[in-house]
């Protein structure tokens, strides 16, 4: 019997119908998210230009549109950033290293885990209030750059905890062996091993975490940020002993959202522009930090193959 | 066991006796509630090569593994029975000897090689890390003879602070028997160390284990039976779990003892 080669043909073609189908549908898909954020991106970016000069960066606040600035805004946002990195991430890396290393695997680490995954889904208003009690009150930090890092910390642990178990699980079991095979103990092997070769990882995730922490606003109104501030926390180093200070961490600060957020509420158009050249901004440095943890993780993978 | 005590040269232990680096006694082992090896008895004679043979899932490597206390890094697993290692009589698995102790004597090189994302030099000298070990003198003279014992030290010499992962799969095995012996084991396990090589890196191996044996006792796992009878002075047939047949090599490939092993040896099973 002589195959009909006509039919099989045919049966291909028909099939192949779908291929193409679910290839225009799934681009379509695809530049639904796209498009919307390039046009929105777009818009901002139009609007706010022009706004956009070494004085935006360098003044403060004012109720004049056009003298008004974000030097407060993102002053705040960086201190505020450089505490929650100071604290989410040892906290983070710790948990994730011993959840995948040291904890027995058993119900208990079972119900941790679980826990953990669930904490990344809660509400940020809920870690405001949470901030707004415990640290604010409880433990009398109040409306400062220190209490918001801490609740932006904890609102990012979540995010550090699972970038560190995965970077860790990516390793393959032969390297543990082949340290414990030469004598070597846990700690060693966790740190001679498990976090260099980790490392990319880590610092991606904790940058991930970063990048959503900034632009975080709830939590911050919720603790009591300021939304007016034409001053700058003290700073941190000076010329005359001690040199070091640490006052900032308890200074009343505002944050870029938040400074955005008081400028739409605004009636007059030319605050509009200052919120729209702010957007801008953040969304900038968003990108910003997404590229530097694409490319951290680049630099930092580029030895090891496996 | 005539024969046993004839091949082994009479000049290491002071009387013309075999010396023996371990006895293992009614050994079993259970991965939770498998059992996964029956009451072995076996000795390893010092400075010669033992195989371990057997078809896959034999529980060779569960075996080799119980050497260095392997098994203790995950959880539910169960020795009973004893190794005792000598010259100082301490058994292996004896419940108040620390696992690192035992790695620290008796070294280890795997199916895969295993190097570490580190360079070349780092590979080789991290067992001296592990000990403390902070001189930087002795670890360079210690990172050269174990890449002289490995048969390596030509290759590498000048590039030596290179990645282990741009070393050729055999070169990149070769750098892990350094690693392996760079801390001066006193037993070196080999976990069929050239599944993963073609047989030209697979040859340079093998001739490199026939002269480890001068300095070091080697135990073996291949699934290899031309490889045991070239590189092996002892071979042990285990079976599901059993050892069947243990003794000297020649007198195991050419006259077994057991049905069972000339069975598999001449290629009728397994």
């Amino acid at each position: 019997m002589s195959t009909d080669l006509h039919a099989i043909r045919a049966l291909i073609a028909n099939h192949k119908r779908w291929d193409a189908a679910f290839a225009v549908l799934g681009f379509l898909a695809l530049m639904v998210g796209v498009l919307t954020f390039v046009a929105l991106f777009l818009d901002m970016a139009v609007k706010g230009l022009p706004r956009l000069s070494y004085e935006f960066f360098t003044t403060f606040p004012s109720r004049r549109a056009e003298h008004a600035g974000i030097l407060s805004a993102w002053v705040g946002s960086t201190l505020v950033m450089a505490v929650t990195a100071l604290v989410a991430v040892p906290l983070g890396v710790a948990s994730g290293v011993y959840l995948e290393e040291y904890a027995a695997k058993n119900w208990v680490t079972d119900v941790i885990e679980i826990n953990i995954t669930n904490l990344a889904g809660v509400p940020s208003i809920i870690y405001g209030l949470l901030a707004l009690g415990l640290f604010v009150y409880q433990f009398g930090l109040g409306q400062s750059i220190l209490s918001a890092g801490l609740t932006l910390a904890l609102l990012i642990l979540p995010v550090v905890i699972v970038a560190t178990r995965e970077a860790i699980r990516a390793i393959p079991q032969s390297i543990r062996e082949g340290a414990y095979a030469l004598g070597a103990t846990q700690w060693q092997t966790v740190s001679d091993h498990i976090l260099p070769y980790s490392a990319a990882g880590i610092l991606t995730g904790m940058i991930i975490g970063l990048a959503r922490a900034i632009g975080e606003t709830a939590p911050i109104i919720t603790i009591g940020a300021l939304t007016f501030i034409a001053f700058l926390p003290p700073a941190p180093v000076s010329a005359t002993p001690p040199f070091l200070s640490f006052e900032w961490l308890i200074s009343p600060f505002t944050v870029m959202p938040i400074q955005m957020f008081n400028w739409t509420s605004r009636p007059e158009a030319a605050f509009q522009l200052n919120a729209a050249a702010a957007g801008f901004v953040l969304v900038i440095m968003t990108l910003a930090m997404n590229g530097l943890a694409i490319w951290i993780r680049y630099r930092l993978r580029k030895n090891i193959k496996w | 066991m005539t024969a046993i005590i004839e091949r082994v040269p009479s000049a290491i232990g002071t009387e013309a006796q075999p010396v023996l680096k371990a006895e293992v006694r009614g050994l079993s082992f259970h991965y939770g509630a498998v059992r996964a090896l029956t009451n072995i008895d076996m000795v390893l004679h010092e400075k010669q090569v033992t195989a371990l043979i057997g078809p896959s899932g034999c529980g060779k490597s569960t075996f080799l593994r119980c050497f260095n206390r392997m098994h203790d890094l995950y959880p539910g697993n169960h020795y009973e029975g004893e190794i005792v290692f000598h010259p100082d009589g301490l058994n292996l698995l004896g419940k108040g000897v620390d696992p690192i102790e035992v790695r620290m004597r008796i070294s280890m090189v795997f199916q895969k090689p295993n190097p570490f994302p580190k360079s070349i030099f780092e590979n080789v000298a991290y067992g001296l890390r592990v000990r403390g070990e902070r001189n930087r003198r002795n670890v360079e003279e210690k990172v050269e003879q174990a890449l002289r014992g490995a048969a390596l030290w030509d290759e590498v010499k000048d590039r030596l602070h290179q990645l282990a992962f741009n070393l050729s799969g055999g070169q990149q095995q070769r750098m892990c028997i350094a690693r392996a012996l760079a801390t001066d084991p006193e037993i070196l396990l080999f976990d069929e160390p050239t599944s993963a090589l073609d047989p030209i890196a697979t040859a340079s191996i093998e001739e490199l284990i026939h002269e480890l044996k001068q300095k070091v006792t080697i135990l073996i796992v291949t699934h290899n039976m031309q490889q045991a009878a070239r590189v092996s002075d002892f071979t042990a047939y285990m079976y599901l779990g059993e050892l069947i047949e243990f003794g000297n090599t020649d007198t195991l490939f050419i006259k077994p003892k057991m049905k069972q092993t000339e069975d598999y040896i001449t290629g009728r099973f397994g």
